[in-house]
């Protein structure tokens, strides 16, 4: 097994020069990273500099061309034996991803489901939960994300605030030990930004770990422990949330900020 | 101008007369009274479509009508999801196999497939897997089993074209939230995939089923014991040929009507949580 015995600070999630490429365009050129247990992460960057695709290369929406990654101790996506690395099949990638929620800026809920079944479909359904059990945890995460009037209503009737909240609870759900978030607030009306971000704070005061792909630099500055810069499929400056944010080391980073001060 | 010429509160709006409206009108319901007419005084014994509506032979045809249909459906429908998904899957040799499906039996007429089934013992005399059973194939391939293949393989092609439809309708950030929650592939059709597009799907399987009911009086040609079938038995012998046609029609009226009212029952099962001023509380 590829699982380590992992120390209570062991990092939840070891990225080793982890490559991918579209075609001929390579959109990771060898990423680094290492998220300890309990650290909220906040990537940003112009688009196009991989930070989604990073983000989505850790639950394999993405499949990585070279390097590894490490979720949890275990190694994602392969099974390592000798030198070589196998591919996993759908039903042990299925399972890895389980304990890696995702949060998406389409928000992505199930349109045909009520936001409780939303909430309870991955427990019952994946992780075998007794429907019972299932919908009271559910109504007790969508209390924590404050849309307890909400839950028989169908994903249609929500705002983009409430939507998006409604995500991060069925993400919550599967009990994941890594939460991803992808541009979580941009697909947002200005005015309801600020609901999603609160619930965001919530959970990385309660010690989720989170790694977030995002725009909003005063969320990075304030919530964040550290901040990582990524241009052009290359991880440029990551530290510190305040020190990247107010005294960046490297000139594309003090660029970048700079423009989206302006 | 003095402020008299916006006082309005004395008067009276008029309704704009639709004269074109009426006319045309008139002249429709002229035209289908004359056709009303026209059939009751023309050459029918309405007495003899009264008495022949319930006989025995035709009840077992109508039966027959209604089975036939309804299976040849369901391997439709069973054929159409599973070449559906072949031609999605990223196998080369699945999808393209799916597309010669769709290819061969949407060309033929149906007509000609049942005929091809029925006469399959003269390519094959015997169906048999060597050392294990061997049956002659004129005993396996009856009227029924030959208009059961013929029609709903292919309706399978029809159908997979509607399922694939459906499939792709079906939002990239559905599959993506799936996985997302660990959802294997055959899982994440069934639960999220599969519900979503039924929206899409049903109503065109709708109509095939209403074409499928109609199509079953092919098999007629066959000897399979359907509604026309007994129909053209009971005139060949009385010669009472425009009556019992028009028992046949109204029996097809029939069925189809209330395969509409199901229709309709089954679109609004599977529009829920879409956005629309019916459904909003």
């Amino acid at each position: 097994m590829d699982t380590q015995n992992l120390s209570p600070n062991a990092p939840i999630v070891v990225t080793a020069d982890v490559r991918k490429r579209f075609g001929t365009l390579e959109v990771l050129k060898g990423i680094n990273v290492k998220v300890p247990q309990g650290e909220v992460l906040c990537i940003i960057g112009p688009s196009g500099s991989g930070k989604s695709t990073f983000l989505r290369c850790i639950n394999q929406l993405e499949r990585i061309d070279a390097g590894a990654i490490w979720v949890g101790g275990e190694l994602v996506g392969f099974r390592r034996e000798g030198d070589n690395l196998y591919e996993l099949d759908d039903v042990q990638i299925a399972r890895q991803r389980r304990s890696i929620g995702m949060v998406f800026q389409r928000f992505n809920l199930f349109p045909h489901l009520t936001v409780t079944q939303n909430v309870t479909e991955g427990p019952i359904q994946v992780l075998g939960e007794k429907p019972a059990e299932a919908q009271e945890r559910a109504h007790a995460l969508l209390e924590q994300v404050g849309l307890s009037d909400k839950r028989n209503a169908y994903p249609a009737h929500l705002s983009g605030g409430q939507q998006q909240r409604v995500a991060i609870a069925r993400a919550l759900a599967m009990r994941p030990q890594l939460l991803l978030f992808d541009e979580p607030t941009s697909a947002l009306d200005p005015e309801l930004v600020g609901e999603v971000l609160n619930v965001m704070r919530d959970l990385a005061q309660s010690g989720m770990t989170m790694i977030v792909v995002t725009h909003e630099l005063g969320f990075a500055r304030e919530v964040s422990h550290r901040v990582a810069f990524m241009d052009q499929g290359q991880l440029v400056e990551i530290g510190d949330s305040r020190s990247v944010l107010a005294d960046p080391q490297q000139a594309r980073t003090r660029e970048f900020i700079s423009a989206v001060h302006k | 101008m003095t402020d008299t010429v916006y006082q309005v509160s004395h008067l009276t709006l008029v309704p704009r007369r639709h004269y074109g409206r009426m006319i045309g009108a008139a002249f429709v319901c002229a035209a289908l009274a004359a056709i009303v007419h026209a059939f009751a005084v023309g050459q029918i014994e309405w007495n003899y479509v009264a008495e022949f509506l319930t006989v025995p032979a035709i009840m077992s045809g109508l039966v027959n009508t209604v089975v036939m249909a309804l299976l040849a459906m369901v391997l439709g429908i069973v054929l159409g999801v599973i070449f559906a998904i072949m031609r999605l899957s990223h196998n080369p040799v699945l999808s393209v196999t799916a597309l010669g499906y769709v290819w061969l039996f949407r060309a033929i007429p149906a007509l000609l497939q049942l005929l091809l089934w029925f006469n399959l013992a003269l390519v094959f005399p015997t169906i048999s897997i060597p050392g294990i059973f061997s049956v002659p194939t004129v005993a396996v391939m009856t009227p029924f089993v030959a208009a059961l293949l013929g029609l709903g393989i292919q309706q399978g092609a029809f159908t997979a074209e509607v399922v694939r439809a459906g499939l792709l309708s079906v939002d990239q950030g559905q599959y993506e939230a799936a996985q997302t929650i660990g959802m294997t592939r055959l899982k994440m059709l069934r639960r999220i995939i599969m519900p979503q597009a039924m929206r899409v799907i049903v109503p065109p399987v709708g109509n095939e089923f209403i074409g499928m009911v109609k199509l079953t009086s092919l098999a007629s040609v066959i000897q399979y014991a359907e509604i026309l079938h007994s129909a053209q038995n009971i005139y060949y012998a009385n010669s009472r040929v425009i009556e019992l046609l028009i028992v046949a029609s109204i029996w097809y009226l029939l069925v189809v009507t209330i395969l509409s009212l199901i229709q309709g029952r089954v679109e609004k099962y599977y529009s829920k949580g879409v956005a629309s001023p019916a459904n909003a509380k």
